[in-house]
């Protein structure tokens, strides 16, 4: 069947997500924009609410709920409207956790998802994105070469969320430098460990409330058993893919902030004697807004139910889901800024911050997943 | 659920449909285009062959009709709207104008469909289901009313045991088809008192041959040439009262005419995504054919331009289809889909011109020329953004119900 309403399990999932977005997240977004922090409280509440861990199954911890891509979108968007930092920082520790979940070893799942199902947040990460113009998933430049027994990595990474407070990393690198999904391998790699250098908490445009850093893998040696998935090592296509329908759906949540605030201001800005809602061009706009964001949540949905059942298409339908929302929401989130006019350019509305995030989509490859 | 899992009848008719467009369809597209206003024999027939055994092809488009107040769904959804745009966009691949050309009900019959009494329905719609190929049309546009049909001037006036049409109605689709070259039917708009205006637009129905009605001109076009357009004047042209779409004594307002688009404005967009993968195909032959890559996964920056193009168009393809679809499923749902139904044809008439420029643009030299049918394709695109209401109407109904105004509030 082709339809298009979620159930009631997912119903109830995104409302939960969409009240914790209305009253614990978007209120105070705009102070965690300025000040760069996210309150502990926050975190925790999430997490508390399952939001990682409710998927890690039972055996280990975790509530044992089915994980699905879809229902992973239908959160995302709305953690997304509330803030983009926040719902990253909030999920951030699933960049460790459902890897090994789905291709870790039995000794790694084991050793390490129980920890997600404990009462405090636990900061966890994951490390993938690169500082050059051409950063390219499909073309790594973090090396891991064969040492021994083990390997040993060197590269440098950037916008990892949470990256300078985690206790776990996963991080990403080429085997031997050879391009091609089918030779990245993850690497769990704990706080401390020689050669993970930490740089300085990174200042980016948007995302500023989110503790991102770089951090450089100088001969980092990591031991067999600490690459995920062992000899086996994992499908990273797939996660990949799982982390662009997480970022599509997001890309829509920040647009749809966007459309709705700008929205509003259209309708009560008198201007010529009337609402500026009143004018094509406005109205014109908030309707192209409102179906990009649309088409944009649509292709996230197509995207992520082909990954949870397994589609062969479901990779190259990810990546064209991300590749369609990275520019809708750059359009939307401009938009938005357009209609506010002067007072969009000012930072006490949300406008602005929605279009300096929503820029950083195209960037943002592997930084959520769900 | 949130699913897109066509069912086993769905694509068992995709792939019939496809295998005929394939086949008949594209065998005669380019003999279409070039010798506008002539019928192909061959595709008219079987397809009114097709038809009958169908019963007519009502099987389609209906108004979603939602449970009213307080009352329990108990009706299992129906999947007529979603299988109407999955064969609609399969017919439009093998060719928009053809597939315009078919002799089948139409508007016109939708129309009848959606508004008329059973007796009405028996004696315009079961010409469908024997003898010789017919066709239906929708008269709605006029020289001086196209976007603003509630301003059409066309009359009708009670006159003993008749209605009395006056005026003149052009872009009728198959209109010489169904006046001139078949035992078919238009359905009207006119007027009955012009100083109610909305309030006094009700349908008539005209049958070929009626006396004071005239086909005047058929139009040259920019593509669709497969399909006649027609004008059509009415000079005391004199039709039975029982011809009124409708019971008389059943208040069917303007709205409610202006519904039955929300069927078929997601049908339009089916059609257009139909002819757009067409030429997003043909791209996608010609780069694989000279060893172009398409290197799904590579990051953006890093693709060629060749390759960005190409994903983009697949992109918004998509983007069109799922807007679609989520229209058709509403309809087929029950669900209220006004706003729904005017995005996908906003933004498809958007994408699919926009996509098949493209497609004319990658192909340099070979896509100027008509020795393939992608310079075709983008003039039969076209007109999905124009026809049932234009790109700006539906953006317009868009914003309308996005702001929740008026049409006094947002003009």
């Amino acid at each position: 069947m082709v339809a298009f309403m979620p159930s009631d399990d997912q119903k109830m999932i995104q409302d939960m997500a969409r009240d914790f977005a209305v009253n614990e997240i978007r209120p105070k977004a705009h102070d965690c924009d300025e000040n760069d922090a996210i309150p502990e409280s926050v975190l925790q509440a999430g997490w508390d609410l399952g939001m990682v861990n409710a998927v890690i199954p039972a055996p280990y911890g975790g509530s044992g709920m089915e994980r699905s891509a879809v229902t992973g979108a239908l959160m995302c968007e709305e953690l997304a409207w509330g803030d983009l930092s926040i719902a990253k920082a909030l999920l951030a520790p699933a960049l460790f956790a459902y890897p090994v979940m789905e291709f870790g070893t039995e000794k790694q799942k084991q050793k390490y998802l129980p920890r997600f199902c404990e009462q405090k947040f636990l900061r966890a990460t994951g490390a993938v994105v690169e500082p050059a113009f051409d950063f390219d998933l499909s073309a790594l430049k973090t090396r891991a070469e064969k040492k021994g027994a083990g390997y040993v990595l060197n590269g440098h990474k950037c916008l990892v969320p949470l990256g300078l407070s985690s206790e776990l990393y996963m991080v990403w690198a080429a085997l031997d430098g050879k391009p091609g999904y089918e030779n990245v391998a993850g690497f769990i790699v704990e706080k401390g460990a020689a050669g993970l250098k930490l740089l300085e908490r990174e200042k980016n445009m948007g995302l500023k409330a989110l503790e991102t850093a770089e951090l450089k893998l100088e001969n980092l040696e990591v031991p067999a058993e600490n690459r995920l998935g062992g000899d086996q090592g994992c499908d990273f296509g797939r996660i990949a893919s799982f982390s662009r329908v997480a970022l599509a759906a997001m890309a829509a949540g920040v647009g749809r902030a966007s459309m709705e605030y700008a929205r509003q201001y259209a309708k009560d800005r008198v201007a010529f004697g009337e609402p500026i809602a009143h004018r094509q061009a406005i109205a014109f706009m908030l309707a192209e807004m409102a179906w990009e964001i649309d088409a944009s949540r649509l292709m996230a949905w197509e995207a992520a139910w082909e990954l949870d059942v397994k589609k062969p298409e479901a990779f190259k339908e990810a990546f064209l889901a991300k590749l369609y929302a990275d520019q809708a929401v750059v359009f939307v989130t401009d938009c938005g800024v357009q209609i506010l006019g002067g007072h969009g350019y000012i930072r006490e509305h949300p406008v602005e911050l929605w279009l300096r995030n929503g820029r950083g989509f195209a960037t943002f490859e592997g930084t959520v997943i769900v | 659920m949130i699913e897109f899992e066509l069912s086993d009848g769905q694509k068992n008719m995709q792939k019939m449909i496809h295998g005929l467009a394939a086949g008949l369809m594209r065998k005669w597209a380019r003999w279409a285009d070039d010798n506008e206003h002539k019928k192909v024999d061959e595709w008219v027939n079987f397809m009114w062959g097709a038809l009958k055994g169908m019963g007519g092809g009502m099987g389609g488009m209906s108004k979603p009709k939602p449970a009213a107040e307080g009352e329990k769904k108990e009706k299992k959804p129906g999947s007529q709207n979603m299988q109407l745009a999955v064969m609609v966009e399969e017919l439009s691949w093998g060719d928009g104008g053809l597939y315009l050309a078919m002799p089948f009900p139409g508007l016109g019959g939708a129309a009848v469909m959606a508004a008329g009494t059973p007796e009405q329905k028996e004696r315009f719609l079961k010409r469908f289901t024997e003898g010789k190929p017919k066709w239906a049309g929708m008269a709605i546009t006029e020289p001086g009313a196209g976007s603003d049909s509630a301003a059409i001037s066309t009359t009708a006036v009670r006159d003993k045991d008749s209605w009395v049409l006056n005026g003149e109605k052009i872009f009728v689709t198959a209109g010489k088809s169904a006046l001139d070259d078949s035992e078919g039917f238009i359905v009207v708009w006119a007027t009955v008192d012009k100083s109610a205006g909305r309030a006094g637009i009700k349908s008539f129905i005209v049958e070929h041959g009626t006396p004071g009605m005239k086909v005047t001109k058929v139009e040259h076009k920019l593509g669709i040439r497969a399909s006649d357009t027609a004008a059509v004047v009415f000079e005391d042209c004199r039709i039975p009262l029982s011809n009124i779409l409708g019971d008389p004594e059943v208040k069917k307002g303007f709205r409610d005419v202006m519904a039955t688009f929300d069927a078929t404005r997601p049908m339009v967009a089916a059609s257009a995504i139909g002819v757009a993968r067409a030429a997003l195909e043909e791209v996608q032959s010609q780069f694989k054919a000279a060893g172009v890559p398409v290197r799904y996964g590579v990051a953006a920056n890093n693709l060629s331009a060749r390759e960005k193009d190409l994903m983009m168009m697949e992109a918004q393809l998509k983007a069109s289809r799922l807007l679609t679809w989520r229209a058709s499923w509403m309809a087929d749902a029950g669900i209220h889909n006004n706003m729904e139904a005017s995005i996908a044809k906003a933004k498809t008439g958007r994408a699919v011109t926009w996509l098949t420029q493209k497609a004319v643009e990658l192909l340099g030299p070979v896509g100027y020329s008509k020795k393939i049918l992608v310079e075709k394709w983008l003039r039969d695109a076209k007109i999905n953004d124009i026809f049932e209401g234009t790109g700006q109407i539906n953006t317009l109904i868009v914003a309308r119900r996005l702001l929740d105004y008026t049409r006094t509030e947002l003009k």
